[in-house]
């Protein structure tokens, strides 16, 4: 694998590879997912939220690393119990950062038990840690395929009432909206696109996808629509860049995700600070 | 006293929201009991009254979110109902995060189509009602400000704006004017006054002072010791009424602009200038 001058050959040098065709697939599918999603992950303020259903995914991961089911089955079923728990105790308690990351210090807790206990190699613990879309077989593709459609067409259907919520809730709720059922279709949401895109960063560096691109693409754009798109872009934009750069060095792909995200993240609100108009002096009457 | 009686004289079809022996509160404590009252189309209502007396309360039961524990409350002849689209409201204390760099038009639409499901974002419709809506509370400047820079009274006009894009006919606002210099507060009122006596709207407005909102009212009601005394300012903001309603004796002022002050209660909820 050598790089050269024309990014032609390199993409069909890349392509060559099944093992490239798939983490190319599975990585435009997450990013995707991830880039929507993440959207109203910042703009709920549910970041630590969706970083915590990662970890408890990952205790869920280990056990059935150790009980040798595949490790998706385990991070569903860790990350949907715990959105499924926050979603029954409410808006407001997806905000309680202490009762969240108490939960979060006992998943990663069990994790490392789960991850002792099993006697094979511990490179399935590092990889669910880390990410490891190199690794991703033909039929993972597939199924990370389904859960983008399904997690797509559900954020279609709730798309007004999740951002009508998100943004006034007394309104919303007034309106007689069914805010226990928004909150609950949201979470699951989460869950499930966390629990995929750990495939492709990891579960510590949930936030590369998940979270900066969204929070980047608010500083970009005040309309929702528009902000979805700049996002998804951005994820989708660090998935590929990361991909190739990380084919023609031997440094991990999700380094090269969270090393994009996070520059343009700090590109962008460097920008805003510069081009920001000072403050006008208050008026005297 | 009975200020109620004045029922008699409006005609039971223009009544928009009729009360008769209405009693708030939760199955083992009343907040209060008593309230009969009947407003028309276009009229300007405060509802004043201590703090924790259940003007909120009154909100509540309108917007069909808490039943009555006794007598009944109409809307067009009708029991409230929840998610009912002839009410606007704009809830108490209603901040949004500094954090939020989502432009003030979004906002206002959702107040029409927040409630449907799909994903339809560019309707031209809605766009056109959302801009009709911010430029009947001069708001169109902000259209594209996010909501997380704006002040107090900016907020305030958005709101309202959001509420009235669905072309209610009932507007209930929950003390919009606290946090609110002198100025933005009669801003906002002639605003409310205007969509009142324009649109014909009947708005609800729960406020602190009495005062400011004097030049605009048709109707006040008081709530406080557990009891509602409705009728015209004039009628209801009198040492007799007021000592009725408090049980104790209590003391109206006037200066010569109008303003009242009341003398004898712990809060005041008028105050000379």
């Amino acid at each position: 694998m050598t790089f050269n001058i024309n990014p032609l050959t390199d993409l069909q040098q890349m392509l060559h590879y099944q093992f490239m065709v798939n983490a190319f697939e599975a990585g435009t599918l997450i990013a995707l997912v991830a880039g929507i999603t993440g959207y109203f992950v910042v703009l709920r303020r549910s970041a630590f939220t969706a970083h915590a259903f990662s970890e408890i995914g990952f205790a869920g991961a280990a056990a059935a690393v150790l009980v040798n089911i595949a490790p998706i089955v385990g991070l569903l079923g860790g990350a949907i119990s715990g959105g499924l728990a926050i979603a029954a105790l409410g808006r407001r308690a997806a905000n309680r950062d202490t009762q969240i990351g108490i939960v979060l210090a006992f998943s990663l807790g069990m994790g490392l038990l789960f991850i002792s206990l099993y006697t094979g190699y511990a490179t399935e613990a590092y990889s669910i840690l880390f990410g490891e879309i190199l690794g991703v077989s033909r039929g993972q593709v597939l199924l990370t395929a389904g859960a983008c459609i399904l997690i797509l067409a559900g954020l279609g259907i709730v798309y007004r009432p999740l951002l009508f919520a998100s943004l006034d809730e007394e309104v919303a709720e007034a309106k007689g909206m069914p805010m226990l059922f928004l909150g609950t279709i949201f979470m699951l949401i989460v869950a499930v696109a966390v629990s995929f895109a750990v495939q492709v960063t990891g579960v510590l560096l949930i936030f590369s996808l998940m979270v900066t691109p969204a929070a980047t693409a608010q500083y970009l754009s005040r309309r929702p629509q528009t902000a979805i798109i700049v996002s998804t872009a951005i994820a989708l934009g660090a998935t590929w860049v990361g991909l190739f750069i990380a084919f023609y060095t031997i440094y991990p792909v999700s380094f090269f995700i969270t090393a994009i995200v996070f520059g343009l993240y700090l590109a962008v609100r460097l920008a805003r600070l510069a081009i920001r108009p000072k403050r006008a002096p208050v008026e005297s009457p | 006293m009975d200020i109620a009686s004045k029922t008699v004289t409006h005609g039971v079809q223009s009544d928009l929201i009729k009360a008769e022996d209405l009693t708030a509160g939760y199955p083992h404590k009343t907040v209060w009991q008593g309230a009969n009252f009947a407003f028309g189309r276009g009229e300007f209502v405060a509802v004043i009254g201590p703090n924790g007396a259940g003007k909120t309360t009154l909100f509540r039961m309108l917007l069909g979110l808490q039943q009555p524990v006794g007598g009944t409350i109409k809307i067009f002849g009708q029991p409230p109902r929840r998610g009912n689209p002839q009410i606007g409201y704009v809830p108490q204390r209603h901040v949004i995060d500094s954090e939020t760099n989502v432009e003030s038009l979004e906002l206002v639409r959702l107040g029409l189509s927040g409630k449907k499901w799909g994903f339809n974002p560019f309707s031209h419709q809605d766009r056109d009602a959302a801009w009709a809506a911010l430029e009947s509370v001069g708001a169109v400047d902000l259209a594209h400000r996010p909501l997380g820079v704006l002040s107090g009274g900016e907020l305030q006009r958005i709101f309202l704006a959001e509420a009235l894009v669905s072309k209610p006919d009932i507007l209930l606002l929950d003390e919009p004017l606290s946090n609110l210099d002198l100025r933005r507060e009669t801003e906002l009122l002639h605003l409310v006054n205007d969509v009142v006596r324009t649109r014909g709207v009947t708005a609800l407005l729960i406020a602190h002072n009495i005062n400011p909102l004097l030049p605009h009212l048709d109707e006040v009601v008081y709530v406080a010791n557990g009891r509602v005394a409705t009728g015209k300012p004039s009628q209801v903001l009198t040492s007799e009424s007021l000592t009725a309603l408090y049980g104790v004796q209590v003391e109206v002022l006037r200066d010569p602009h109008g303003n009242v002050a009341i003398i004898g209660v712990e809060e005041h909820h008028g105050a000379m200038e």
